[in-house]
This record gives structure tokens, C-alpha cells and sequence, in this order.
């Protein structure tokens, strides 16, 4: 029981970068923004999370601090794809790539250094509970805050006038801008904010869950995060059961080694890429499932007038 | 307020400016990280740009460079223009690498190693195969489950990867290799032959710049090649010439699959002459911003390939001699594709001025 109770704790910690991108992600496209960089804002809050947590020691902070960086450069992706309207891949590639490359270079110097920060406490009167206590209740604040923060994202999107605006200007452009709403500022702030939270999921790998800085430490959780978008046709609450799941499976492996199953680690290590093509291709399917849950002007540049 | 106000007619001076404009940019950001850091701008430009033309082994090395980077780009640019994103080249090269560097290895050992030239056509050719294939799951979840290709693509990149290191850490491992993560090194007959003495750059350079012109020739000689480019532009068009875009989508996907495993083929028969885990550093994704660069166009794509082939270069010049991070050739890489895509805005549009219209205006208007 112990072990399962573990292995579920495990699954949430490591799926909590996947939500908290994924999170960031949906609300781009919900705006109708598909952002490609996620997994180079990934990169460099996590460089940047890392190098604060280094120098100053303070978890929030670097966890903040990260945050930014990533929202930074999202500003800048955001201003070309909304307001240049050049392309939404390329350009979402391009600093995928641009990401990569510049965390390893800052990130040069941080390779193999160790961080003093004091580790999780848990919520103190429910940790000690069996079963519940280690399966939910002894993660880091992070953990629980990734879960309010996807229930803020239910309630702005679906309760709140600005919330419909956003998702009306996913739908239709055009008919927003012609009641008089601001298209293309309400998506670069939809950009910025996407940005942050994938700046989070970065910085909470780096800070709180390794903890530690490796040259292109993402390991594809960027990309990963945009199918789980798919996967969750665009919805906060099955984006947090995808990013779970997912968490899972990539501990799957450290388990199924404990119990003594002998499979190459870098089979191992296949799960979660595999397992998302797999679930990609399945839920792709049905086009027309798709097409009804996606928001209609995905991908597409808006000029006013 | 400055705005952006589409153009008529997209600006022809744009599309060839934009290039240039983009690459002196990325010398400037480039200068000022490097002052940033400490070094000697200068010094570091001139390894940026002097130091790999810089005699005949030198030159040598950027073509060999190049070879892989045109391959894949023609490829991938084939694709882009289909409307295909096939991002995943750097996969598509690696199980290349890995379906001719096998083959070798396999001869080697059972001795099979004359006559040398037939033996590295059909290794290259598998290696081709391979690389199709790669593509080809890509195409077929995209043609049978409509999954999208972007991300399909990349996910076997990461797999590709685990794969070839499982091979070397694993069965394909050289037993007399100290435990080193490669296979034992192929026969000499196994190598393509060096264009020149003294220069690390083989034959595959000459089978790179052929495809090249075989790609001119497919793309705008061909029924095939303008159905194809009508496909990217106007896919209802093209559906209504009788093309569809299944057809055009396998038809890239397999050529590109088979040109990135060609090129990771020509690297493990060509330079490595074994396998190892780092048979790329990267040649699939920098050919995405290859294809870019040369606006999607073969022949260009040839010049872009020497372009970011002296990056590389550069890059590696930058860590050895003045001990800049090995990732400084990829980050500029990065800033130049994005300067790229933001100067190509001008094309489309041109740039205006325009006044903020005051509260008076607007109650009249």
C-alpha cells in the first residue's frame, strides 16, 4: 500500500510542471494563439529559477523570478505573432530553439552546482494521515498551488466576463473586433500571462523538483504540455488529469525497476514520448471531436482593418 | 503610434533585404553578449567569420558541415512549403545513422567489406530507408488519426535518441571498446571517399549539391513540384486540380524523411566511421532555420547551409579559443531566426506612422 501511496505522490510531483505548462498553454489558445516556445520559456525560467535559487537561496523568489524571464520572452513572441503577425510555428520554433540555446549558455556555469534549500513540509495535520497522508498531503506549496491556480483558470474562463471575452476572441476574431474589443492586446496579454505560467512549471523543475540545472533539463515536457492541451480539447480540469497521468507514467519506470522488471532504462525513458503519440493519434481521431472543442481561429494571425 | 499597414503587393526588396538585415543584426547581439561577457568583440567575429574560410582544411570542414545541413533542409523547406511541419528531422537523420551505421558495423564483423563502394551505396540507401520510415510514422498517424505532425515529429526525436543510445550502451557496444558508448570502428573500405587530401569533406558534399538541383528541377520543372507548391498556398485549389493533400503529404514527408537519412548515413560512413551518441550536434533542428533562411527555396538553401555551417564552426572556434559556452552557436542561431521572421513581417506589410486619432476626431467620425 505504502509503496502505491508513493508511487501516486510521485505521479503528482512529477506531473505538476506538465499542468502548470499546460496550463499556460490552453489559455493561448483559448485566445487563439498556439505557442510553440513553450518549451524554450521552460528552459530559461528554468536556468533563471536556478541561478536565483543559487545566489540567493530564496525558493520563491527564483521560482518569481523564473516566472518573469519566461513571461519576457513570451512578451516578445507575442509581440511578433500579434502584432507582425508572422508565423505562429516558426515563430514558436524559433524560440524553442533560441531557448535552448541561450539556457545553456547562462546555464554554463551552473552545471553540477547543489542547492541549500530546506525541502517540503506538506500540509502539516493532513501529512500524517495513512495513506492520504503520503499519497497527497507531502508535497511542496508549489503542488497545491498549480491545483488553485487550474481552478482560478475554471472560474476566469467560464465565470467571468473576460474570461468569455478571451474565449470569444478564440472563437471569432473578427466579430470581437467589431463589437470593440481589443483583439490583438487582450491576446498579447494572454501570452504574457501563458508565458508565466510555463516560466513556473520551468522553475519548478529546476528549483523544487531535480533540484539542479542540466543543459536541456525540459526534457520535451514543453511539447508534452501542448498535446495535453489536445488531449484535454482545450478544458482546465482534464489538463489536470492528463498532466497527472503523464506525471505517472514517467515514474512508472523507477518503479517497475524496483519491482525488479528488467527493461532497458532507455525504453524506460520512452514512456512518456511514446505514450503521448500514443494518446495524440487516439484522440485525434474523431476530426470532428476536435474541430467542436477547438477554438475556431487557432493558429491564425489577426489584422485589424 | 506606429502601425502596420499591409502592403499591395509583397515587397520584393523586403525578401531579399530581410536576410541580410536579419544575419548583421545577429553580429550586433552577438558582439554585445559578447563584450557582455568580457571577450574581445572583434576577436570573436573574426571566428565567426575569418577563421572557418580561413585555409583549404578549414574550408574542408565547412562544407563537410554543410553536407548534413543541405540534406536535411532541402528536405524539411520541401515540407514547410506543403504546408507539412515536419520538425522532426533530427530523428529522421539519427535513424539513419543508426540503419547504416549498423549495416557497417555488421560487415565489419562478418568480414564483407569488398568491394567497399557498393557496400557504402547500399548502406546509404538503407540509411535513406530509414530515415523514410522514421518520417513515415509520422505521416501515417497523421494521414490514419489525424495527429498532428508537429508534435508527433518531435516526440520521435527524443525517441530516435533513446533508441541509438540504448544501441550503443547496449547490444551494438565495441567489446573491445574499454565500455566506451560505441560500436567497434568499420572497415576502411566502409568510408566514402575524401574529395581532396588534406580535407575532412567526402563525395556526400557532391550528392548534396545534386540533390540540391534535383529539388530545383522537382519543384519547378514538375507537374508534381507545382501541385505541390499550389497545395501549400491554396490547399482548396489544390483539391480542386485533383491533388490531395494526402498524397502531397506523404510524398514530403517520406522525401524528407529519406534526405535527413541520407545526411545522418553520410555522417557515420563519412567523418565518424563509427557509432557513438553524439553522431549529431544538432544538424535536423539547425536545418529548420536553414529552410528559413532561404525562404524555402533549394538552391538557396545550399548558400543558408554554408551560412549557419560557419556558425557552427564558429561556435566550436569560440569555445576553444576563447572559452565562450559551446551553446553560443546555437543561441545566435536562435536570435537569428527570430530577427528573421520579424523582418519578414516587412514583406507583407510596410511600416506607418500614424497619429493616435484625438477624442475630437473620433466624436465627428
Amino acid at each position: 500500500m505504502h509503496e502505491l501511496a508513493l508511487l501516486i505522490a510521485a505521479g503528482i510531483a512529477s506531473g505538476t510542471p506538465l499542468l502548470l505548462a499546460g496550463l499556460g498553454l490552453l489559455l493561448n489558445e483559448r485566445a487563439g494563439v498556439v505557442n510553440l516556445g513553450a518549451e524554450g520559456l521552460m528552459l530559461i525560467a528554468a536556468v533563471t529559477g536556478f541561478g536565483l535559487a543559487f545566489y540567493t537561496g530564496q525558493t520563491w523568489l527564483a521560482l518569481l523570478g523564473g516566472a518573469t524571464a519566461a513571461a519576457l520572452f513570451s512578451a516578445l513572441l507575442g509581440w511578433m505573432v500579434v502584432y507582425l503577425n508572422t508565423n505562429q510555428y516558426a515563430s514558436g520554433l524559433a524560440l524553442s530553439l533560441f531557448g535552448a540555446g541561450i539556457s545553456a549558455f547562462v546555464g554554463a556555469a551552473l552545471v553540477g552546482k547543489k542547492l541549500e534549500i530546506n525541502q517540503t513540509e506538506g500540509l502539516s495535520f493532513l501529512a500524517d494521515l495513512p495513506f492520504v497522508g503520503p499519497a497527497l498531503f507531502q508535497q511542496h506549496p508549489m503542488v497545491y498551488l498549480a491545483v488553485a491556480l487550474c481552478l482560478g483558470m475554471v472560474l476566469f474562463l467560464y465565470h467571468s466576463k473576460s474570461g468569455r471575452l478571451l474565449r470569444g476572441i478564440g472563437e471569432s476574431p473578427a466579430s470581437a473586433h467589431a463589437l470593440g474589443f481589443p483583439v490583438r492586446r487582450i491576446r498579447w496579454i494572454s501570452v504574457v500571462v501563458g508565458g508565466f505560467f510555463c516560466g513556473l512549471a520551468g522553475a519548478y523543475l529546476s528549483v523544487v523538483y531535480a533540484p539542479l540545472w542540466v543543459e536541456g533539463m525540459v526534457a520535451g515536457r514543453g511539447w508534452i504540455a501542448l498535446a495535453l492541451t489536445v488531449f484535454a480539447t482545450w478544458r482546465p480540469w482534464r489538463v489536470l488529469v492528463g498532466a497527472y497521468l503523464f506525471g505517472s507514467v514517467t515514474m512508472l519506470q523507477l518503479h517497475l525497476q524496483a519491482i525488479g522488471i528488467e527493461i532497458p532504462t532507455q525504453f524506460m525513458s520512452m514512456l512518456p514520448y511514446l505514450a503521448t503519440i500514443l494518446v495524440l493519434a487516439m484522440i485525434s481521431r474523431n476530426p470532428s471531436w476536435i474541430r467542436a472543442n477547438m477554438p475556431a481561429s487557432l493558429g491564425k494571425p489577426f489584422h485589424p482593418g | 503610434m506606429i502601425v502596420l499597414e499591409k502592403r499591395q503587393h509583397p515587397s520584393l526588396w523586403m525578401g531579399y533585404l530581410s536576410p541580410l538585415l536579419s544575419i548583421a543584426l545577429t553580429f550586433v547581439v552577438a558582439a554585445m553578449v559578447v563584450s557582455a561577457m568580457g571577450k574581445d568583440p572583434l576577436r570573436v567575429l573574426s571566428l565567426f567569420t575569418l577563421e572557418p574560410l580561413n585555409g583549404k582544411r578549414a574550408i574542408g570542414e565547412v562544407m563537410l558541415k554543410a553536407t548534413p545541413l543541405i540534406l536535411c533542409s532541402l528536405g524539411l523547406a520541401f515540407c514547410f512549403r506543403s504546408n507539412v511541419w515536419n520538425i522532426g528531422a533530427e530523428g529522421q537523420f539519427l535513424l539513419g545513422a543508426i540503419g547504416a551505421g549498423g549495416m557497417a558495423m555488421w560487415l565489419t564483423e562478418t568480414g564483407l567489406t569488398e568491394p567497399g563502394w557498393l557496400w557504402v551505396t547500399q548502406a546509404l540507401l538503407l540509411g535513406a530507408l530509414a530515415g523514410a520510415a522514421w518520417a513515415a510514422i509520422t505521416a501515417w498517424l497523421r494521414d490514419r488519426a489525424h495527429a498532428n505532425e508537429i508534435l508527433v515529429s518531435l516526440m520521435l526525436v527524443y525517441v530516435a535518441n533513446l533508441l541509438l543510445s540504448y544501441l550503443v550502451f547496449g547490444p551494438w557496444k565495441d567489446p573491445k571498446g574499454w565500455n566506451f558508448p560505441q560500436t567497434l570502428r568499420f572497415a576502411d573500405s566502409l568510408s566514402i571517399g575524401r574529395l581532396g587530401a588534406g580535407m575532412r569533406v567526402h563525395w556526400g558534399f557532391v550528392v548534396a549539391l545534386i540533390s540540391a538541383g534535383a529539388m530545383v528541377w522537382l519543384m519547378y520543372f514538375t507537374a508534381l513540384g507545382a501541385r505541390l507548391r499550389v497545395g501549400g498556398l491554396a490547399p482548396g485549389a489544390a483539391r480542386f486540380a485533383g491533388f490531395s493533400s494526402r498524397e502531397s503529404l506523404w510524398t514530403v514527408l517520406l522525401c524528407s524523411g529519406a534526405f535527413a537519412g541520407l545526411a545522418g548515413a553520410m555522417e557515420v560512413l563519412g567523418p565518424m566511421g563509427q557509432l557513438t551518441p553524439h553522431v549529431s550536434t544538432g544538424y535536423g533542428f539547425t536545418a529548420i532555420i536553414v529552410a528559413f533562411v532561404a525562404r524555402l527555396h533549394p538552391l538557396a538553401c545550399v548558400l543558408a547551409s554554408f551560412l549557419l555551417s560557419i556558425m557552427m564552426i564558429g561556435g566550436e572556434l569560440a569555445q576553444s579559443r576563447v572559452g565562450l559556452p559551446a551553446s553560443v552557436s546555437s543561441m545566435f542561431q536562435g536570435v537569428l531566426l527570430m530577427m528573421l521572421l520579424t523582418f519578414d513581417s516587412l514583406i507583407q506589410y510596410r511600416i506607418k506612422w500614424r497619429g493616435r486619432p484625438s477624442k475630437e476626431l473620433a466624436k465627428h467620425a
